[in-house]
């Protein structure tokens, strides 16, 4: 039986290794969030609601299961967090009218589930990618999402970047000025890391609020696993037991 | 007392005790089984797994292209445990075709598809693709993004055939684009006609198999050796032996099944994919359309084949020819032993070859065709057709070892 689990195990292996491989593009930094950290996760809805929610709803999260999830207090909850005019069952919607695409081109996307969509260290890059361009209606570009309908909400957090070109040669034998990163080119109200451990926390908050168990079911799962595993071992002896007559 | 009292009441009404004897209690299995048997109990387990958790899934999902959406997140938010049966399902699904694949795979190494086992492979083979037909249309229910193009894209296959095509893709969508009209009718062939075709064939495929009995890893005949009672020598009842050993193979299984629904529920994108968690966006077409895993090796072969003669109807007939060619095993098979452990070094070759095309074709049909991958795919396509359409030459010719009179003991 183990000779044919690893058989599998082998047969697998390059096809996993195949599909590991990812070409092209710039590479994505690591969020290193952590869905566990309740702190980060209060501070991160904390983030959320004072510089996302006033264009971006999270329509699948209510106000009262955040409260619950994050220990967060009724009244912290109503004075702290949501609009006024919400009931704490309501939903998180965001402060934009409906004409909002007449401003930036498009509807500032709902975010319950852009950390399934994209993954969290898309997000936390994506935080950390705004650079200096004049051509762009809000003076800033994204070196992850080229040409972003968003405006750089936390610059003065951050401070401005400016982009960091390169030449590289083509396929013809000449040269081509390709992007290939972001220059801290003014200072922000944050140092580097303060910035990093601010996006870092709404980055996390938005990964609870794509999946609001997921910090349960993974604790939950150790359990179920232990039972498993003693279940697979009662099995096993009750099997060899009935077997003995077997020969 | 009471309770023999009730099952003779029974009995006199209806063959339970005669069924469950026949079945299960007198149903001799060869002693031989090894880990490759333990994927048929496997597969049943899964069926119910996906029946159970599919009915309560019903319950709260709306079938509508405006609602079905936030009605997959309401059961992965407000219903209680609505995620543990969302996971249970869209796992199971994953599940159901790597055991059914290794199922397939267990036959191709034992010859169990060999007579008198035709019929018995032959429902095997109409079990796959309806489980095929029942995976893409439950795919398309949560209405994201991916289940919107990749039901775009499958369906437009249809229209690639001549004559018929255009009004066939529209008679398949019931609209002249994928939308709410599509997404009614696959709801309801996903959770009421195709289960039940499903059901009646798993039974007739156990009903084939309790027939004939079962095949075993030696690949020879039980019944020719007998006891006084009329009983196979090499032969176990089904109960309890099997049920016991099987109980093993469910506790292991449940381990690694419960690992992902617990720990890694979209297993990397592959299980539920990233631009499925958005919704379905006729406008907006998501970067690469890729089919689930378990699709993508005869996706692979699709887009292998180029279009020829101003059609690119040829990709869907190989593709399509792909699954037809598995009804043919049993005949195109022409050795004279069944199982692997007797057969020549040639037969070992080309199903490790197979195998690994197969897997590759897998990883093919995830990857955007370029690079290396089309020009994998193309070799694979050959590969994988090649071990069918040259079996009966392959198979015959190659050496045998003589095949033991009795099995060879067991785990």
């Amino acid at each position: 039986m183990i000779k044919h689990l690893l058989m599998i195990a082998v047969v697998l292996l390059p096809g996993g290794v195949m599909a590991q491989e990812e070409g092209g593009g710039i590479a994505l930094l690591r969020a290193g969030t952590d869905i566990n950290n309740i702190d980060s996760l209060q501070r991160g809805a904390r983030n959320f609601m004072n510089y996302c929610s006033g264009c971006h709803s999270l329509k699948y999260l209510r106000y009262n299961r955040i409260a619950q999830d994050l220990n967060i207090g009724e009244k912290e909850l109503a004075d702290n967090l949501m609009f006024t005019t919400s009931k704490p069952s309501d939903t998180v919607n965001s402060a934009m009218p409906p004409d909002a695409e007449a401003w930036f081109g498009k509807q500032p996307p709902d975010l319950s589930l852009v950390a399934r969509a994209k993954g969290v260290d898309y997000i936390y890059s994506f935080l950390h990618g705004f650079y200096a361009d004049g051509a762009r209606i809000w003076g800033v570009n994204n070196l992850y999402l080229p040409n972003a309908a968003m405006p750089h909400v936390l610059a003065e957090r951050q401070g401005l970047q400016q982009p960091v070109f390169k030449n590289v040669p083509d396929d013809h034998g000449g040269a081509r000025v390709v992007l290939v990163g972001v220059d801290a080119m003014t200072s922000g109200a944050m140092k580097p890391e303060e910035y990093d451990q601010f996006v870092r926390d709404i980055v996390n908050f938005l990964d609870y609020a794509a999946e609001p168990v997921k910090a349960k079911r993974q604790s939950m799962g150790i359990f179920v696993t232990l039972f498993l595993l003693v279940f697979l071992a009662f099995a096993l002896l009750l099997k060899k037991e009935y077997w003995k007559d077997v020969h | 007392m009471a309770a023999a009292r009730l099952i003779d009441w029974i009995d006199q009404r209806f063959p339970l005790t005669k069924l469950w004897r026949e079945q299960v209690s007198e149903y001799y299995a060869p002693k031989n089984f090894n880990f490759w048997y333990y994927f048929g109990s496997l597969a049943l387990l899964i069926l119910v797994n996906q029946l159970v958790t599919g009915i309560f899934l019903t319950m709260n999902y709306n079938p509508s292209a405006s609602g079905a959406f936030a009605s997959v997140e309401y059961i992965m938010r407000d219903v209680d445990w609505g995620w543990l049966i969302r996971y249970m399902h869209s796992t199971g699904a994953s599940a159901f075709f790597i055991v059914v694949y290794l199922h397939m795979f267990r036959a191709l190494l034992y010859g169990s598809h060999r007579k008198p086992r035709e019929l018995l492979w032959i429902f095997g083979c109409l079990i796959f693709l309806l489980l095929m037909a029942e995976a893409f249309m439950g795919y398309v229910l949560p209405w994201g993004n991916m289940s919107f193009w990749g039901a775009q894209v499958i369906v437009s296959l249809f229209g690639s055939l001549p004559v018929i095509g255009g009004g066939l893709v529209e008679w398949i969508r019931g609209d002249y684009v994928i939308g709410d009209a599509t997404l009614n009718r696959f709801f309801a062939l996903h959770v009421a006609a195709l289960p039940i075709a499903l059901i009646f064939l798993v039974i007739a495929h156990l009903m084939a198999l309790h027939e004939v009995g079962s095949n075993n890893p030696d690949g020879i005949d039980i019944k020719k050796y007998k006891d006084a009672d009329g009983h196979p020598l090499d032969g176990i009842p089904m109960h309890p032996y099997y049920t016991v050993k099987d109980l093993v193979g469910v506790a292991g299984f449940l381990v690694i099944f419960c690992g992902v629904i617990f720990f890694a529920p979209t297993f990397g994108g592959l299980f539920l994919e990233g631009p499925n968690f958005e919704p379905a966006n006729p406008l907006q077409t998501p970067p690469h359309i890729a089919p689930v895993w378990y699709f993508t090796p005869f996706y692979a072969m699709l887009r292998a084949v180029p279009s020829f003669a101003g059609t690119q109807v040829w990709g869907v007939l190989v593709m399509g020819a792909a699954i037809v060619v598995l009804f043919f095993v049993p005949w195109l098979d022409r050795s004279p032993v069944r199982s692997i452990r007797y057969r020549g070094p040639i037969y070992k070759i080309m199903l490790s070859i197979f195998v690994a095309a197969f897997i590759a074709l897998a990883v093919c049909g995830l990857k955007p065709p370029a690079g290396i991958y089309p020009l994998l795919a193309r070799v694979c396509t050959v590969v994988y057709f090649a071990f069918f359409l040259l079996m009966p030459w392959y198979a015959k010719f190659d050496s045998v070892k003589p095949v033991p009179e009795r099995v060879t003991g067991h785990d």
